[in-house]
This record gives C-alpha cells, sequence and structure tokens, in this order.
C-alpha cells in the first residue's frame, strides 16, 4: 500500500499528488514513470513522475481524470492508500548541454515537461519553456516554470491568457525570430507532439517526445506498449518512453491508443453507476 | 499391497483422465481435468513393473525416485508418496499438471514399449491434491537461522524452489517480484482451466508459513539494483529468476494493427487481470464474442491462448502453425484438447502479412501453404513455402505465440553480468554462478523459454551451489 500524503486540485479536473514511496523517491530520474494499480480490482496505468523528494521519501503525480482509473484516483484524498505504485520505469531523459533547449508542455504534458526543463537547466543549457492550455484556468505549474526558464512563455488556445494560439505556432515564432534551437522536447496529447515535429522537421532541430501507449506490466513482458519507431517495433516500457520526434508513426500511436475507446467508455458508465448507488446507500442509512 | 505378476500388471489399461466435458468446458474457466480419486490411483499404480533398474527415473529432469513413490500410492501411503516426490521436486501439485510427461518420465516408461505408459504424471498429481485436500501439509524442518541473507529476484518456479530449500538451511530469504502477484508465469501465463491459481497460493503461502518474505511490486535494476542489494542492503547472494519476457514478434508488416496481441499480453490480461470479467475488473480486453481468432504458434502458449479465446466466446479459434503437428512443442494432452474444444488446426501454414482497415484494425491475415523439407538445426524438418498458394483468412484479433526473448532489463543495469548473443545470462551448469560474484542464475532466463520442471531444477541446483557460496565463501 502506498500512502497519499497530499491531494489537491490544481485545475479543473487536474490534481496532484504526493505519495509515499521511499524507494521509488530516491531512485527516480527525470522522465521515468510509475504504474499503479489502485485497488485489487484495477487496471495497471503508467503515469509520469512529476517530480520526487528523496528526503521526504514521496513522488508527485499529477493527474487528469478522463477515464476510470484516472477519475477514481482524482476521488481520493490524503490518507487515502493506492495499492500498488511501481517504478521508477523506463529510460530517464537524456540530459546534456545542447546549448539552447525548449521544453513544450501541452495540457497536463506540462506537468511532465517540468523537471525536465529543470534538468536541463541545471545541466547549463539556456531553457525556453512554453506552455500549453486550452484555456486560462487550465494553466499549470505557470510560476515553477518561470522561476526555471530563461525564457518562458504561456499560450491559451482561446487566447484568454498569454500568447493566444498553439504551442507550435509560439515555437514557430521563435524560429523565425533567429533563435538557435539545439534541442526540443515536446510532450502533451499525441496531435500536439505530432504537429510539434513537423515544426522542427525542417530545420533538423533534434526533438523528442514522451509517448504514452497503453500498457499492463511495465517490465517488458506483453508488448503491448509497441510503438513505430524508424519502422521498427519498440517497447515503449523498456526502450522509452522518450523517442525521436521525426520517426515516431504518430497515426499508430494514435489509431492504437484507441483499441479500447468503447471499452473505457463502458468502463465509466459502469463506474459513474457504481457511485451513485454508492451515494443513495449513504443517503439512505443517514 | 496386491502380488500381481508383470504379465497380470500389463493387462490393465492406463486409467484416463476425468475430464470435463468438451463443450461444457469449452465455455468455462474451471480446470478440465479432475483427477484421480483414491480407487483409480491405486488401480493406476498396480501397472508399475516396479523396475529393477527404472527408466523412468532417467527420463524425469530431476529424477525423482517415481518408482519408489508409486510403490508407496500402491500401499496406500499416499502422503509417505508425496513426501518422496517432494525429496526432489518441490512443487508436485504444479509439475504433475504442466510437466510435458509424454517426451520425459512416461516416454522412458518400458511399459510404454509396448502399450500405454504408466500415467506418472497423473499420479503424481493425485498425491500432491491429496495432501493439499487433506489441509495438513507438513511444512519441512528449518535449520536454525545462520544469519545470512539471500535475494531471490522473480517469484515464478525458479525462484520459488530456490527460496524453498534456502530456508529450510536456515538462511534469511526475500523474494523480489516485479509485479503485483506472485507466481510468474503460473500466474499470468498459463490459465486457470490448466493449473488453478489456488495451487500456485498455497504453494506460496507454504513458503510465507516457512519465514520466506516476498516484495512484490519490486522491479530489481530500476528500484534497487543487484550491487546495492548486496552492498547497501545486506544480501549475502542473490539469484536471478527473472524469466524469460519480451516476446518476439514475426517481423511481418501489420504486426501493430489493433487487434494484434502477444500471448503474454492477451493471456496476462485474462489470467492475471482478469479481463474475462470486464467491467467488474477494470481491464479490458478486445471482444472475443462471434470472433474470428488466430493464434500463430504450436507451443504451450499458444494453445493456452487459442483455449482461453475459444472461452472468451471466439466464433472461430485457429491455430496458425508452419510445421506438422509432429514438429509441435506443446504438450500433447493440450492438442488434444484444444481439438476436442473446437480448435480449427490450420497447419502448415505460415503468415505473411496482417491487414488492416483504414483505422488500422485488424481485418485479415495473408498465408501461405508450406511443405516439409530436410531437417534443420534443430533436427527438425524445414518448412518450405509452396508457391502460389497464398490466400487470405478473415481475422479480428491474432495473437502471436512464437516464444520470448530475455528480459534486457538486469543486464542493462547490471554490467558485469556476462549475457549471451541471445541475452541469455550465462552460467556454470553445475553451480548456476552467473560472472559476477555472488549472483547465480537459473530459469527461462539462462535457457530460453523451457519449462516449469527444468526452472525448478536450476532454481535447487543454484540453493546448493549458494549454501556452499555463504557457508564457505567459495567462489
Ligand atoms: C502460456 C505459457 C504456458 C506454458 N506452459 C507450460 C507447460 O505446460 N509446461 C511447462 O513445463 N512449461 C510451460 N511454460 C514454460 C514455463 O512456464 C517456464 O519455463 C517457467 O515458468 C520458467 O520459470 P522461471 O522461474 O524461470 O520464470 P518465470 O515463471 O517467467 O518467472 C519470472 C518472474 O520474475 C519476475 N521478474 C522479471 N524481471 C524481474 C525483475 N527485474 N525484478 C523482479 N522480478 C522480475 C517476473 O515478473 C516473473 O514473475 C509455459 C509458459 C507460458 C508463457
Ligand atoms: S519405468 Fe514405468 S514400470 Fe518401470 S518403474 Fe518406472 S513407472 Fe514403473
Ligand atoms: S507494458 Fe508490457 S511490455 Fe511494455
Amino acid at each position: 500500500m502506498y500512502k497519499i500524503i497530499e491531494a489537491r486540485f490544481l485545475g479543473e479536473n487536474i490534481k496532484k499528488f504526493e505519495i509515499e514511496a521511499p524507494k521509488i523517491a530516491k531512485r527516480r530520474k527525470a522522465g521515468q514513470f510509475v504504474i499503479i494499480r489502485l485497488d485489487e480490482h484495477g487496471e495497471r496505468i503508467p503515469l509520469t513522475i512529476a517530480d520526487s523528494n528523496p528526503e521526504t521519501g514521496t513522488i508527485t503525480l499529477i493527474v487528469q481524470g478522463v477515464g476510470k482509473t484516472t477519475q477514481q484516483l482524482n476521488m481520493m484524498e490524503s490518507g487515502d492508500e493506492i495499492m500498488d505504485v511501481v517504478g521508477p520505469l523506463g529510460v530517464p531523459s537524456h540530459i546534456e548541454k545542447f546549448g539552447t533547449t525548449v521544453s513544450v508542455g501541452g495540457g497536463v504534458g506540462t506537468a511532465i515537461a517540468y523537471p525536465t526543463a529543470v534538468a536541463m537547466k541545471e545541466a547549463g543549457n539556456y531553457v525556453i519553456t512554453i506552455n500549453g492550455a486550452r484555456s486560462k484556468d487550465l494553466v499549470l505549474l505557470e510560476d515553477e516554470m518561470k522561476s526555471i526558464s530563461d525564457e518562458a512563455y504561456v499560450t491559451t488556445d482561446d487566447g484568454s491568457y498569454g500568447f493566444h494560439g498553439f504551442v507550435t505556432q509560439k515555437l514557430q515564432e521563435l524560429i523565425d525570430q533567429g533563435k538557435q534551437i539545439d534541442f526540443v522536447l515536446a510532450i502533451g496529447p499525441i496531435p500536439m507532439m505530432r504537429a510539434i515535429a513537423e515544426v522542427t522537421r525542417p530545420y533538423n532541430i533534434k526533438t523528442m517526445v514522451s509517448l504514452n501507449p497503453i500498457m499492463v506490466d511495465g517490465t517488458g513482458m506483453c508488448g503491448g506498449c509497441r510503438v513505430v519507431v524508424d519502422g521498427v517495433s519498440k517497447f515503449a516500457c523498456v526502450d522509452g518512453p522518450e523517442f525521436d520526434a521525426h520517426k515516431v508513426d504518430f497515426k499508430n500511436l494514435m489509431d492504437r491508443n484507441k483499441m479500447y475507446a468503447k471499452k473505457e467508455h463502458e468502463s465509466l458508465e459502469h463506474f459513474h453507476e457504481e457511485c451513485r448507488l454508492e451515494k443513495k446507500i449513504k443517503e439512505i442509512k443517514e | 499391497m496386491q502380488q500381481l505378476t508383470a504379465k497380470e500388471r500389463m493387462k490393465i489399461p492406463r486409467h484416463p483422465m476425468v475430464e470435463q466435458d468438451p463443450l461444457e468446458r469449452s465455455r468455462n474457466f474451471l480446470e478440465v481435468n479432475q483427477g484421480y480419486d483414491v480407487q483409480l490411483a491405486k488401480e493406476e499404480a498396480l501397472r508399475c513393473l516396479q523396475c529393477p533398474k527404472p527408466s523412468c527415473v532417467e527420463g524425469c529432469p530431476v529424477n525423482i525416485q517415481i518408482k519408489d513413490f508409486i510403490t508407496l500410492i500402491a500401499e496406500e501411503d499416499y502422503i509417505g508418496a508425496v513426501h518422496k516426490i517432494k525429496e526432489d521436486n518441490a512443487l508436485p501439485a504444479i509439475c504433475g499438471r504442466v510437466c510435458p510427461q509424454e517426451q520425459q518420465c512416461e516416454a522412458a516408461c518400458i511399459v510404454g514399449k509396448r502399450g500405454e505408459p504408466v500415467a506418472i504424471g497423473y499420479l503424481e498429481r493425485f498425491v500432491a491434491d491429496y495432501e493439499r485436500e487433506s489441509g495438513n501439509i507438513e511444512l519441512p524442518k528449518i535449520a536454525p537461522d545462520t544469519g545470512k541473507k539471500i535475494a531471490i529476484v522473480g517469484s515464478g518456479p525458479a525462484g520459488l524452489s530456490c527460496a524453498n530449500d534456502l530456508r529450510q538451511l536456515g538462511h534469511d530469504v526475500t523474494v523480489f517480484e516485479a509485479l503485483h502477484q506472485l507466481g510468474g508465469v503460473l500466474v499470468y501465463g498459463i490459465p486457470e482451466f490448466r493449473l488453478p491459481k489456488d495451487i500456485v497460493a498455497t504453494e506460496i503461502d507454504g513458503l510465507r508459513k516457512m519465514g520466506v518474505k516476498f516484495e512484490t511490486d519490486a522491479i530489481i535494476g530500476r528500484i534497487t539494483t543487484i550491487d546495492e542489494l548486496m552492498q547497501e542492503e545486506g544480501f549475502d547472494a542473490v539469484f536471478l529468476g527473472v524469466g524469460a519476457g519480451l516476446p518476439w514478434f514475426m517481423g511481418i508488416p501489420g504486426e501493430n494493427l489493433v487487434g494484434v496481441y502477444s500471448a503474454n499480453e492477451f493471456l496476462t490480461r485474462v489470467n492475471l487481470m482478469k479481463a474475462y470479467n470486464f467491467p467488474n475488473e477494470d481491464t479490458p480486453i478486445l471482444d472475443c464474442q462471434d470472433k474470428n481468432i488466430a493464434v500463430f504458434g504450436g507451443g504451450n502458449t499458444a494453445m493456452d491462448a487459442v483455449r482461453t479465446s475459444k472461452r472468451l466466446g471466439a466464433k472461430h479459434a485457429y491455430i496458425i502453425y508452419r510445421r506438422s503437428e509432429a514438429e509441435m512443442p506443446a504438450r500433447v494432452e493440450e492438442v488434444k484438447h484444444a481439438k476436442e474444444e473446437g480448435v480449427e488446426f490450420l497447419l502448415l501454414t505460415s503468415p505473411l502479412e496482417f491487414i488492416g482497415d483504414e483505422e488500422e484494425w485488424l481485418c485479415s491475415v495473408k498465408v501461405q501453404k508450406m511443405e516439409l523439407g530436410e531437417p534443420d538445426a534443430s533436427g527438425r524438418r524445414r518448412p518450405v513455402p509452396i508457391e502460389g498458394s497464398e490466400y487470405e483468412i478473415e481475422l479480428d484479433i491474432a495473437i502471436v505465440a512464437i516464444g520470448n526473448g530475455s528480459n534486457p532489463l538486469i543486464p542493462q543495469t547490471t554490467p558485469d553480468i556476462e549475457v549471451s548473443k541471445r541475452g541469455t545470462i550465462v552460467v556454470d551448469d553445475e553451480t548456476m554462478k552467473t560472472s559476477k560474484k555472488g549472483v547465480f542464475a537459473g530459469g527461462d532466463i539462462v535457457t530460453g523459454g523451457a519449462t516449469v520442471i527444468l526452472a525448478m531444477g536450476a532454481g535447487r541446483k543454484a540453493a546448493a551451489a549458494i549454501h556452499d557460496y555463504v557457508t564457505n565463501g567459495n567462489w
């Protein structure tokens, strides 16, 4: 059992958790993830570790409630326990002094882009961050990003805050201004990562993306997490999760990630029905 | 004990296994084989000729004293019989169910030269079940504490049997397992209808009662390295029983279409994650009801996957295998059961390409007929394609079961452990020592995908060498 030490909403439907997992906290490096399972009926899902603190023995997860498991998780509070937390998994981000690096985070991906941006800064890079959200109230970690960036930009799709437009437009603008960019790491929804790859491709800027295929074990045993990179199948849990954006087959990833769409819907309905029943039982008891 | 002549014994026909009806069982996950009762076991035991030089023992990879345990059954000392087996095999209830007896002890049994061999596997299973169902499995004696700490990595048959022996010798043993559940392939791979999970749980429970400690969710290499185990956590020796893992794919076009699974994933979703009970269990699996499902391969894993798909409602459940039935590595009983349950075998057939729709959902597979040519390196006749024999089979789900490579996690994080070109860990055959001092290995990670009994045997061999090493310091 892994205890939740702190849980609080950062924005609509996005919650931040501090979870007690001392061994993972001690070893974890930027870019790695955990697999969690909430209870004995739970599925195993991967979540990137946003931060860790070896002193307090905790790791930070930032979770957007989309499917059944993430919605259930986001109903949990400090003091509650998660049955299984396994990690740290995956190959850590490749950190090096590139020169100027750009970290692009879209939506909850910002939380994942953050630790790598920190590490890039520590490695002596000139760090630019582009932090994208649909609208103002969905902007994550703005202050944190600012504090470690040499240049920090916020973009919103609806223009309610910062730059009006997509992260890709901001990145293109920087390139057009003649900025020498040596490295880009993009983390966010697949369409966003694919679009970033297309922005940097003509300029040959080394670009990495953190992929989020469906996983089961996270140890290389099932092959469910395979992604196509440069025409070859790779297991994201042991070979990734970060890959060369210019070589990833994004369409395949997108299609594979939709595999259980119908099932996920069914699972959510079932969960909401259970929640309703539970509420009713509570009401009757009271 | 009844006194019969050899001739009289030879006249008794082999007692068939009591099985669930094929149609019925192809729709449930309950164990297919129901086991012998006392009467059947006693009568089957009478078929044994009590050979002075029992060839069956030679046929057994761990040399179980087969003749002696069968004699004890004939004498109605069933508990004595199971104890006799346990001198050489720590997991008789499991091996009695999953060993390829027809290639091992039963292949060597003298009675089999003229008729059907003594049902050694069924008898092994019977006495182990007899003991378990009696409710009082006698725990082995544990030697006084030695103060030595041993780490076992992986809780499959290799790890469990190694833990068992080392604990009996008085060592402080901790088993680290990557998954949330203990048992390795025995729980995530082999389905309930062949090996009920209760049986594996009973074995693990026994080890717990003996004082073996277990840590799940612990991927060694990631959460702690082997060096840290030995230098910081005070372990005197480490045994690696991490299994094969890493499923192979065939390298043909379309292998990443939606609907193409590895057998490991398909079986893990159903067995470990209980996807058959979705949405009461959270883990989904693609709908199998009334679907066309093909499994590629001819081993036990392929049979398990195809029979599982049948139980999930498949309309057509195919085995597609590029050689003929004679070359199939699966246990003969599994092939027989699969056929009885309505699995369709497309032999001498090899896949060329998976074909999908615009959204990359699998629609069909293009296959080619084969014929058998000259024997290859493995001694099996090599399949050669027949020109112009290509055709397409409509498919909703394809499951690839052509074996596993070695998981790179340990070698990646412990570079001083020597691995072969295939990625298996290199050990000394006798002592299971790796190239790294204090570290031993056994099971599928050394042999590549093999059998439960070989993994079990390797775990025990390593235990003896580990005991010697931590006691005398010899390397
Ligand atoms: C579907 C299927 C059916 C089979 N049927 C038969 C059969 O009928 N008869 C037969 O004899 N054999 C059968 N086999 C083969 C047999 O199961 C294996 O040979 C045997 O289980 C190998 O045992 P092992 O202990 O080496 O490894 P495994 O059983 O694979 O166990 C290894 C364990 O180590 C864990 N692990 C891996 N890496 C780490 C790490 N870094 N840290 C911690 N833990 C780790 C894994 O999660 C796993 O639990 C079958 C195999 C499969 C897949
Ligand atoms: S070879 Fe067959 S008949 Fe002879 S002892 Fe073994 S089981 Fe009995
Ligand atoms: S999640 Fe199973 S191999 Fe990667």
